[in-house]
């Protein structure tokens, strides 16, 4: 009997902590991986405030005698953000500079940003359905462009292969018919028929005006369009997704695509936009999904899509179809920006300021393991132990997070992960107490400490679940630097949970079953005549003044008269006392 | 012998044999948190001349603030530009951050035209430079940072309440922990409000993590009591509120020690650090952080308990209850 009680959490023990070292491998090999292939460092990266960065100003891009309005800025600003958070946990700093109309937007982003930051930083993302009205090679171009077929996402429509029409580029569009082609004015079909690609960007396509027609270009220059005027625009989309294309039977093709959702508005316009196509043939059975004044995809009409959920396909890879859905979801920037300058800046908060900050820390955790110390005794060596396991925990997941999702750390965070030891150190001093609460009640210290345990883990589960509750919620609902400490305070309680778990508690096993714990050496910290259990003498060893007392207590109920017992009974819940007697 | 002092107050509070009458006193403590925390709403209106807000100093990053970019600059130490600047507008905040080598942008709170002349001219002579410009920053912590965080946190607070209801199985302790969080949130604000120091995004995530910290020791003390009333023989000898007192009680130890771990780093920050060393931006957030560690701790024993004691003392099985074991314990007495 005594053999099996103590084998069994001793066997336990060790397997916990074999899982700490697998996961301890785990991380390291990541982190090993990640040094080896991906060029990553050994340390977490930090943030503007401790790192310093880059400050990008970004001035508005206004089409003639436009004027920017406070309002449209600040919802610039918020874009933005949500743009930059939507990359990673970078922490970035987005503000106005400057009075009135002459307003620039400052962005500041820790490290070197890459020109795909930047692009999806600044591209307004404006997205337009306009009706193709004429479409041609661009001159320099021989190839022809495959285009892309749009599809009704619930799969009403033909099939999804998506490869079986052609964009038939025709030597010189014919206007026929329709009031569609009136547009086509021949001071257009001039300006078209002598229109350069190249020279896309000087043209302002990306300004034009929405109730005219508009040449462009697709985005790799290879067919130019003359496009109706806007006929849906992208302020009607309420939602936009990625994903793999999927045929009607639920086979993917393979091919990504962005989902769209458009509001009320949204679906009554896009409606009647391929109803009205439909009847249609040649490059005006297209329309063009104008993205900052280039066609990026123009389907043909196979479907009226009156469900208001199109799908764009084009020559989209995962990554390029996500960040697509991330900019249409957020919306398009009220106005168009373009890149004034581009400075390097140091961190806002010296590095002296950092290195005192750190030094109060170092010296703020000397003096809790002094205190530990004085409390537990050599049970303190746990606490320490334990506190050394979960930091280098926090250090290599941080760090892993740090170069695989942009997550920097910045002073808040530091301070989070300073105020994280109290929550940690908080589970060991509750599973401590409930140990020390079980001897007090007289039991032996390795039945204390399997039965603290189950006690101790119900309250941590609980409390640890109350954290990671809140910082799953702001992670989820927060922008900007509040979506970074919850990111921290998450990692930190599970982590927390995960050593208190497979670290702590195995190590209060095996040394429950050490002499010098077991015996409760007075500097051991779990010594029962310390904690008071004996000091109730021999016979009494078993009982807590709690039990003592309420046995004093069935004495007086004992004593009570048949009377007083159903008076008793009468006015509340029947009691066991009555058996007793 | 080998028990410290804390190690045997820890024996007497589990028995019952030494205690703090949370529970009962429950006036004198309730009656304390309402005057602290009117106090703690009264101080920015008075700071603040009658506007709440204006009481408190915000920082650059939530009013924006005037900016000053000089370029061409051989010395970037930023205490000139902070002796310059506070020459001119006394006790300003002065941000300092070094741009491209040998450019600095210096942030101040929003001045006049006056002053900002004369601070250009300023720095013209300090930095010894002519090429200075200045404008107007925004804020950099918008007001859609501000209501996402606002969103994030309403949303938690329910849903934590919630989950509570159903982990306690009543709502009586979720009420309680989220009247204990209102007490923290106030005096820390309060706090904030009377120290003048400069709210930043830093303090604001702080004020966050204490949140976070007040629910958290709530939940931990409020296990104890949840396991001590449920196992709460009929014959128990204490009454409901007492039966609430020793579990909170025998986990005042506990409170101690992390109360006390957790606000030895922070307070070495916020007095070594920023007092000491001079490292002023980690003053304002561990401040938050000591005073909502410390409230936080408190008001767990001190209102949270007392208020759920005080919630349930008037249902029909409490009553009863309590009724009887009080008169067995006259009749004891008697015997």
């Amino acid at each position: 009997m005594v053999t099996t009680t103590r084998s069994t959490p001793v066997r336990k023990a060790w397997r916990s902590l074999i899982w700490l070292v697998v996961i301890f491998a785990v991380l390291f090999g990541i982190q090993g991986a990640g040094a080896m292939f991906a060029n990553w460092g050994w340390a977490p990266k930090l943030a503007l405030d401790l790192e310093g960065g880059t400050a990008l100003t970004l001035t508005p891009q206004l089409a003639e005698g436009q004027q920017v309005s406070q309002e449209q800025l600040d919802q610039a600003v918020a874009i933005i953000r949500q743009r930059v958070d939507a990359a990673g946990v970078a922490e970035a700093e987005i503000s106005t500079l400057g009075v009135g109309t002459e307003q620039k937007i400052v962005v500041s982003l820790p490290g070197e940003p890459d020109a795909e930051t930047l692009a999806r930083i600044q591209s307004s993302a404006k997205l337009e359905f306009r009706a193709v009205l004429a479409a041609d090679l661009a001159s320099n171009v021989i190839a022809p462009e495959p285009t892309e077929t749009a599809e009704p996402t619930d799969g009403d429509a033909t099939d999804g292969d998506g490869t079986d029409s052609e964009a038939e580029p025709t030597p010189d569009p014919t206007p026929t018919d329709a009031s569609d082609l009136a547009w086509i004015t021949d001071e257009l079909q001039a300006e078209f028929d002598t229109f350069d690609c190249s020279t896309i960007d000087a043209a302002e396509t990306n300004v034009a005006p929405a109730d005219e027609p508009l040449i462009t270009c697709d985005d790799i220059s290879s067919v130019k369009y003359i496009l109706g005027p806007v006929e849906v625009s992208g302020e009607t989309i309420s939602d936009a997704t990625h994903g793999l294309v999927t045929t009607s039977t639920g086979a993917s093709t393979g091919q990504w695509a962005v989902n769209i959702v458009f509001n009320d508005e949204g679906t009554t316009q896009f409606a009647q936009v391929t109803t009205r196509l439909i009847a249609l043939s040649g490059v005006q059975n297209q329309f063009a999904i104008v993205l900052d004044g280039r066609v990026i995809s123009a389907p043909t009409t196979n479907a009226a899509i009156t469900d208001g959920r199109p799908q764009i396909t084009g020559s989209f890879t995962e990554a390029s179809s996500k960040y697509l859905a991330d900019q249409l979801k957020f919306g398009a920037l009220p106005i168009g920006f373009q890149l004034e300058s581009q400075e390097t800046i140091d961190a806002t908060l010296g590095a002296n300021q950092l290195e005192s900050g750190i030094l109060a820390g170092l010296i703020g955790l000397a003096l809790v393991v002094v205190y530990s110390f004085f409390q537990y005794r050599a049970l303190a060596s746990v606490t320490i132990a334990s506190l050394v396991v979960a930091g280098a925990l926090t250090y290599s997941v941080i760090t892993i997070m740090s170069w695989h999702y942009g997550y920097r750390l910045s002073l808040a965070g530091v301070a989070g992960l300073i105020v994280a030891i109290g929550f940690t150190v908080d589970s060991f001093i509750v599973y401590f107490e409930r140990i020390r609460d079980e001897l007090r009640d007289g039991r032996g210290l390795v039945g204390s400490v399997e039965s603290g345990w189950k006690r101790a883990l119900r309250t941590i589960y609980a409390a640890k679940g109350v954290n990671l509750l809140s910082a799953i919620v702001l992670f989820i609902l927060a922008v900007g630097s509040v979506r970074g400490f919850a990111l921290t305070l998450g990692v930190t309680v599970i982590i927390d949970v995960l050593v208190v778990v497979i670290f702590t508690h195995p190590m209060m096993q095996l040394l429950a079953t050490t002499r010098f714990f077991s015996s409760g050496h007075p500097l051991s910290g779990l010594d029962p005549q310390a904690l008071g259990a004996v000091y109730r003498g021999r016979a009494e060893f078993r009982f807590t003044a709690e039990s003592r007392k309420s046995g004093a207590n069935r004495e007086a109920q004992r004593r009570q008269t048949i009377a007083e017992r159903k008076a008793a009974e009468l006015a509340g819940t029947p009691r066991d006392g009555g058996k007793e007697s | 012998m080998a028990a410290s002092m804390l190690t045997r107050f820890g024996n007497d509070l589990y028995t019952g044999e030494r205690s703090v009458d949370f529970v009962g006193k429950r006036k004198i403590w309730l009656t304390i948190a309402v005057a602290l925390m009117t106090l703690a709403v009264l101080v920015p209106f008075v700071r603040g001349a009658g506007d709440y807000a204006a009481g408190f100093n915000f920082g650059i990053e939530f009013r924006g603030g005037s900016q000053f970019q000089v370029l061409g600059v051989s010395n970037t130490d930023p205490t000139i530009a902070e002796d310059a600047i506070q020459e001119i507008v006394p006790s300003t905040v002065v941000r300092v951050t070094t741009v491209g080598g040998d450019g600095l942008r210096i942030q101040t709170e929003q001045v006049t035209n006056d002053e900002t002349q004369e601070i250009a001219a300023a720095l013209e002579v300090a930095y010894d430079t002519d090429s200075i410009t200045s404008s107007f920053v925004g804020a950099t912590w918008g007001a859609d940072i501000t209501r996402q965080a606002l969103i994030g946190l309403g949303t938690f607070v329910l849903l934590a309440a919630l989950i509570m209801a159903i982990y306690f199985r009543t709502w009586k302790m979720s009420a309680a922990a989220m009247l204990a969080l209102l007490h923290d949130l106030v005096i820390t604000v309060g706090v904030y409000a009377a120290s003048g120091f400069e709210i930043t995004p830093a303090a604001v995530i702080g004020f966050l993590t204490i949140l976070g910290y007040s629910l958290y020791d709530t939940v931990v003390v409020f296990d104890k009591i949840r396991e001590n009333t449920s196992e709460l023989a009929t014959d128990s000898p204490r009454t409901f509120g007492e039966t609430v007192n020793l579990a909170v009680n025998q986990t005042l130890v506990r409170s101690i020690n992390t109360s006390v771990v957790a606000a030895l780093p922070v307070a070495a920050i916020l007095f070594l650090g920023s007092l000491v060393l001079g490292a002023d931006t980690l003053r304002d957030i561990s401040l938050a952080l000591l005073v909502g560690i410390l409230v936080g701790t408190y008001s767990t024993p001190f209102i949270a308990a007392p208020l759920y004691a005080l919630f349930r003392r008037n249902e029909p099985e409490i009553v009863a209850r309590d009724k009887r074991t009080l008169a067995l314990r006259d009749k004891s007495v008697a015997a």
